[in-house]
């Protein structure tokens, strides 16, 4: 009962979407007479970022889900991901798909180094020292980067394959905007997967609703939190590395903004459930990216889309759109 | 098979638990009776891990089990149904029986382990896909009972399984435990249904604000005219009864 209401929260929320989308186009080709591959092209986009934004919210919500805890170093490390990239790419000159699998594979050891000294020590303690801890962390990285690195911007090198922009009936995009949602749908469905059909994923979200019983059922906690935060780190490492390709430039803050945004996505989608997490950042890519492209003279506010969105949330259904409260017999 | 002895436990800056000694033999119900806050669950959480011990000691089949961690604690056969039930509310019925043999190998076991507790409980297999939270106070003891049982226990602790249910259900309940002794598990169960439990108990021990007061077969113990007075609501001890 309660997960066919569920199903059908995401359904109705699907289909409030693309409605407005409709009704965006028909705003969009009437009152500004905006052709419809332009549209298409800005639809494209907002995809595309969108899904990169989904990929880091899902990082959100997960630890969220086990810790009940934000865990604010999650932008920072999405952007240790991204010179992660840099380093492969541009120094040790790796082919990309082999840069690709080492960012992904190296960026969780941040995750699970941060889970270990900065959250695993204050397990018992009170929520706001762990909150605390995180925006330590979150600073750590961001000096850590500035020292190592340096605070002038990298480039990344460019990836033909993924960069190469391709025309289908006069739309023009880059490969890499195909990509990423198909990517992101992929990774989605086998995490779900995963989730709700693995002894792991029994025992994951066992561990989310009560860390005692799990371990009187002989589940390893540290193990399932560590899995986590290695679930989470390369989602946001796979994210680092296709922003890396649309958005060169790195620099070390530049984890900050998306990493809120996320955020936001999380929450707006419903912090604690995955597909919530994938919906709020399709929601907030798509909306920055239509808002700049049919309103042009307040594209100066695109980051403030987020906000505003988190504040009206926060107000109408602060479960945000598929979260529910568990309703429980005592 | 458990033998506690001078276990001492602080909880929460007081010492809930003062040198208190029991042994639980193999094969028998153990009754562990007491007020509110007399200490009974501190004491099944120290055996089980949960919670810290000061000092004492804890054997498990001549093996000192003293501060392990609770999952290698499981893992030598020991589970805990705990007090509230605590089942898995975001879980399936058949996902909470599925983790509580989250140690086993054996998957064949597993099955028939599954069909075991299906039989013992069969509102269990009707409701098998929802999920846990929905169900009534009962059915979640039951579930949490057979996720326990899952783990093919050799000694199964039973924090006050009675709590907040029907007298009829608790009937049921009683009855499930004298079953799941005869298969062969050692009960350690903790009540304040005196009465129901020490009818059903091969021995029993009395806690008092952390001390065990006395002990002796359940049926001493029922007899047993301070047990009488306190516990079992018997007339002349109402002012002291435990309500």
């Amino acid at each position: 009962m309660a997960g066919k209401i569920l199903r059908n929260n995401l359904a109705v929320a699907v289909l409030a979407i693309l409605l407005v989308i409709l009704l965006v186009y028909v705003y969009a080709s009437t009152a500004i007479k905006m052709p419809g591959s332009v549209f298409l092209q800005h639809l494209t986009n907002g995809l595309s970022l969108g899904s990169l934004f989904a990929l880091i919210a899902i990082g959100y919500t997960m630890v969220y889900t086990i810790l009940s805890m934000i865990n604010f170093a999650h932008g920072d490390i999405f952007m240790i991901s991204l010179y992660f990239a840099f380093f492969t790419l541009s120094v040790f000159n790796m082919p990309w798909v082999l840069a690709f699998v080492c960012v992904a594979a190296l960026t969780p050891i941040v995750g699970i180094l941060i889970e270990r000294f900065a959250y695993r020590p204050l397990r018992d303690a009170p929520k706001n020292s762990v909150l605390i801890s995180a925006i330590g962390a979150s600073f750590l990285l961001e000096n850590a980067a500035t020292y190592l690195f340096g605070g002038r911007p990298k480039v990344l090198p460019d990836i033909p394959l993924l960069s190469r922009v391709i025309s289908i009936h006069s739309v023009n995009f880059q490969v890499v905007s195909i990509v990423i949602p198909i990517l992101t749908f992929a990774i989605l469905i086998a995490l779900i997967n995963f989730i709700n059909h693995t002894k792991t994923g029994i025992a994951m979200r066992a561990v989310a609703k009560d860390h005692e019983i799990a371990r009187v059922m002989g589940v390893n906690i540290n193990r399932i939190i560590s899995l986590t935060f290695i679930i989470g780190s390369s989602l946001a490492a796979v994210g680092g590395f296709m922003w890396g390709t649309r958005y060169p430039g790195i620099t070390p803050m530049m984890g900050v903004m998306p990493g809120l945004k996320c955020f936001v996505a999380a929450v707006v989608g419903g912090i604690g459930d995955i597909k919530g997490a994938v919906m709020g950042g399709f929601i907030l890519g798509l909306g920055e990216i239509l808002i700049v492209a049919l309103f042009p003279n307040i594209s100066g506010y695109r980051d403030a889309f987020a906000f505003i969105l988190l504040i009206i949330i926060l107000l109408v259904k602060p479960t945000g759109i598929l979260g529910s409260k568990a309703r429980e017999k005592v | 098979m458990l033998k506690v002895e001078n276990l001492v436990v602080n909880y929460g800056g007081i010492t809930a638990i003062n040198n208190i000694s029991f042994d639980v033999p193999d094969k028998q119900i153990v009754a562990l009776i007491g007020a509110n806050g007399a200490g009974k669950s501190t004491t099944l959480r120290s055996v089980i891990g949960l919670t810290k011990p000061k000092s004492g000691s804890i054997e498990y089949n001549g093996e000192s089990i003293y501060g392990l961690d609770s999952q290698l604690i499981v893992s030598k056969g020991i589970t805990l149904t705990p007090e509230g039930r605590r089942i898995f509310a975001n879980l399936t019925v058949l996902e909470n029986i599925k983790i509580g043999a989250y140690l086993r190998r054996d998957e064949d076991g597993v099955k028939s382990d599954q069909k075991w507790v299906y039989e013992l409980f069969p509102i269990l297999e009707k409701r098998s896909w929802q999920m846990a939270g929905t169900l009534s106070g009962g059915e979640q003891q039951m579930l949490a009972v057979a996720r326990a049982l899952m783990s093919r226990p050799k000694l199964l602790m039973m924090d006050e399984p009675s709590l907040g249910l029907a007298p009829i259900i608790v009937n049921n309940i009683f009855a499930i435990i004298k079953e799941i002794n005869k298969n062969g598990v050692t009960i350690l169960l903790i009540e304040q249904n005196a009465n129901m439990a020490l009818k059903i108990a091969d021995k029993g021990y009395v806690m008092e604000t952390g001390k065990i007061t006395a002990a002796g077969t359940g049926e001493e113990l029922l007899n047993d005219p301070h047990v009488k007075a306190a516990y079992l609501g018997a007339a002349a001890g109402k002012k002291k009864g435990r309500l």
